[in-house]
Formats: structure tokens, C-alpha cells, sequence
């Protein structure tokens, strides 16, 4: 993992901040929460967008007071987590990572020797039914804290 | 039997057992295992073993016979990708926790065929380990999750047995700088899934390739044992030559 060079900002459903302060439910927000803004061809995914998430009013979510909330930094297994969440309207809209855990060997060269020819493709989403799935997720516990803290002082 | 989830190591972790063969204990059972792995593992508990270790109280000679293993398992790793899977920070203390994961799923899987279950997944994370197959009878199909939108699947594959595991990053994505030929970039993996003989095999390369960023397709590519899917920064994916064997649809 690298260090974001600027804050990244994670678009977050109405449903995901509910289910933020409720342990049980770390793995569905987290899920969530895992993926990155649209699929960036020219610009690199970094540059995400602040997405405007508009979501059904959830007669049980709490209105947040509007402004940018940096939340604790915790430790992940490999190194500290911060996030930033950012309100508006009263809810929360979009989540900027402040601190993220280094890559622990980021050095890289190019191999100039002899490359085997792989089979290369253009990703496109399958619509096979699948039984479980494999992909990068966020340090969770770190992440879900900080957020949790984040979110405490946009309480009332 | 149930499907259990459970936020352990900081991650969730699932237990899928097909069947009704299983002692009813088995599913507590493993996952008590598992929590004994994340008291001994685990970095931000003062009272971990690991952190004795670091802290200077605990020669890395007299630790456990489960810790003894793991570094063993860290340091034959780091000599395997030249240095790229490093367990050893740049203050001199151990994070052996890129091999912590992927050999408490393996040896959960094993705990659950020992109770004679034949038919199961366990998946920390996103790193799995299936044995047998499904409630349908068929093999275990597992999507590679997108990268760039966590609710899509980019290809689904049926290990058979094998392990599975991806390492990547959403935060990732600047570009490498090509010294043979100036002026081009080339984009930045985000997603590297490795499929292995088990699913330590698979994680412990996955990280390690990672990190080598572009080559590290090349890499898995050279390893007999193991096959692999790169996703780069602009949507572009790239195979081992094995790995179409798994692919379905």
C-alpha cells in the first residue's frame, strides 16, 4: 500500500454510516467501503472524486452537523489509519483517508530481461453467480474506529 | 451447518461448512483457534507475543513453537522475492503479519478437515481456502472483485482445492517510470490475485508479488506452483499462462 500523496475521498452510503457504530455490521460496511470512485482510465484512481451520494432518507439516521471531521489515527497491523469524514446536508458524504500504512517495499525497476509474452485483457464486470469473492480490503479495524471517532464529534 | 462471519485480526473472517457431519462445536472451535493466533500475532496488543518479541522481553530463541514457524515461514519468503516480502521494519521490531493470515486460514481449513468435514471455505478477507464443493455439489466459484468498484466481479474461477488470494490497494495508482523508455509510463498494478497449492502459498506470494509492482506478474509467472491475475491502474489485466485452466463463467 502507498501513502496517498493527497487525501482520497470515498463516496459512503447513508446505510454505511448506520452501520459504522455497530460492530455486527463491520463486514457489510466495510465491504462497502472497499472499493474505489469509477473506473479511472486516463486519471489514476487517486484522484477520486468527492461523490455526492444521494441515498434514500433513512428515517433513522441521525443528522450529523455539516463540516469535516478528522478522526483518530489507530494502528493496523501495518501501521496508522486516519481517516477524515466530511458532512454535508447532515450526512456524511465522503470519507478522506488522512494516514494509510506504507507499503513495506515500494522500490521497483523494470525488468529488462526476457519477458515471457503474457495474455493481457480489458477488465469488464462478469455477471457469473459466484459463491464468495477475492479482493483487496481496507485495514477494517483501524479504518472503522477512526471513522468512528471521526463521526462522534459530528454528533450532537 | 452454518455460515459464520466473525471480525477477527482486524478483518471478517468466514466459515462456510457444507453438511451435516460436522460436530456442532467445530465452527466455535476454529474460530477460538483463530483467536488465539490474534492474541499471539497481534501488533496492537501489548500483551501479544509479538510484541514481547519487539519489545525485547522475549528472545526471538525462546518464542513458541507457533512463532518459531511463522518467522521461519517470513524468512524463507523474503529469500524466495528477493527481499520484497520483508518482514523486518526499519526500527529492527518483526511484522511477520503478511504471513500471519494466510497460515491461520490454512490451518483452520486443516482443523476442519481433521473433524472429517470435507466440503467448506473459510475467507479472511478475502483470502480463501475452499475444500470440496458447495451446497449444489459444484465446485466452489470465486470472483476476483474489481478494483476499481468493490460491487463487481471481474472473473470468476473455480480453485479446486487450491488457495486463492489478492493483494492489492485502492489508494494506489501513480506510475512507473520506464528507464528504457524515457518519457512513457507505465501504469501501476492494483490488484494482484494468486492462486496457490494452499491458501498460505497463495498469500504469502500474493503480498511479496505485489510489491514488485509490474513484475510481479512475471514473477508468479516463473513460479511453477502458481498462477496469477494482475490488474493495472488503467483497467488492464494480465495472466499467467496457467491461469485460464481456472477460469469459468
Amino acid at each position: 500500500m502507498k501513502f496517498p500523496k493527497r487525501p482520497v475521498s470515498l463516496a459512503v452510503s447513508a446505510a454505511a454510516l448506520l452501520c459504522a457504530s455497530a460492530p455486527a455490521d463491520a463486514a457489510s460496511l466495510w465491504s462497502m467501503l472497499s472499493g474505489t470512485p469509477d473506473q479511472g482510465t486516463q486519471a489514476a484512481p487517486i484522484a477520486a472524486k468527492k461523490a455526492k451520494t444521494k441515498t434514500a432518507t433513512n428515517a433513522q439516521s441521525v443528522p450529523y452537523l455539516d463540516g469535516t471531521y478528522p478522526g483518530r489515527a489507530y494502528d493496523a497491523y501495518y501501521g496508522l489509519v486516519q481517516v477524515q469524514a466530511n458532512i454535508s446536508g447532515g450526512q456524511l458524504v465522503s470519507i478522506d483517508v488522512l494516514q494509510w500504512p506504507k507499503s513495506r517495499n515500494t522500490s521497483r525497476y523494470i525488468n529488462g530481461s526476457a519477458i515471457p509474452v503474457l495474455e493481457r485483457e480489458v477488465i469488464s464486470a462478469q455477471n457469473t453467480r459466484v459463491d464468495l469473492v477475492s479482493g483487496a480490503t481496507l485495514t477494517s479495524e483501524a479504518f472503522l474506529r477512526s471513522l468512528n471517532s471521526a463521526l462522534q464529534q459530528a454528533s450532537n | 451447518m452454518p455460515r459464520e462471519t466473525r471480525l477477527l485480526m482486524g478483518m471478517p473472517i468466514t466459515i462456510d461448512i457444507i453438511g451435516d457431519g460436522a460436530p456442532l462445536r467445530l465452527i466455535d472451535d476454529v474460530f477460538g483457534y483463530l483467536n488465539e493466533v490474534d492474541q499471539r500475532f497481534s501488533l496492537f496488543k501489548p500483551s501479544s507475543e509479538i510484541c514481547s518479541i519487539n519489545r525485547g522481553s522475549i528472545m526471538r530463541s525462546e518464542a513458541s513453537a507457533d512463532m518459531q514457524e511463522v518467522f521461519a515461514i517470513a524468512d524463507l519468503t523474503c529469500r524466495e522475492t528477493q527481499g520484497y516480502f520483508d518482514m523486518r521494519r526499519p526500527d529492527g521490531s518483526f511484522d511477520p503479519s503478511g504471513i500471519v493470515k494466510g497460515w491461520a486460514i490454512r490451518n483452520s481449513a486443516d482443523l476442519i478437515r481433521k473433524a472429517g468435514v470435507t466440503n467448506f471455505y473459510v475467507d479472511a478477507g478475502g483470502d480463501i481456502q475452499t475444500g470440496g464443493v458447495n451446497g449444489a455439489g459444484k465446485d466452489w466459484k470465486i470472483g476476483i472483485r474489481n478494483p476499481f468498484n468493490a460491487n463487481q466481479i471481474i472473473k470468476a474461477v473455480t480453485p479446486k482445492g487450491r488457495g486463492i488470494a489478492t493483494s492489492g490497494t485502492y489508494v494506489r495508482g501513480d506510475h512507473i517510470y520506464n528507464p528504457h523508455k524515457p518519457g512513457e509510463t507505465i501504469a501501476d498494478i492494483v490488484s494482484l490475485t494468486v492462486i496457490g497449492s494452499d491458501v498460505l502459498e497463495a498469500d504469502r506470494f500474493a503480498t511479496g508479488a505485489f510489491a514488485m509492482g509490474k513484475d510481479g506478474i512475471d514473477f508468479i509467472e516463473a513460479q511453477r506452483t502458481l498462477e496469477g491475475y494482475a490488474v493495472d491502474a488503467n483497467g488492464i489485466a494480465t495472466m499467467t499462462s496457467g491461469f485460464g485452466a481456472f477460469v469459468t463463467t
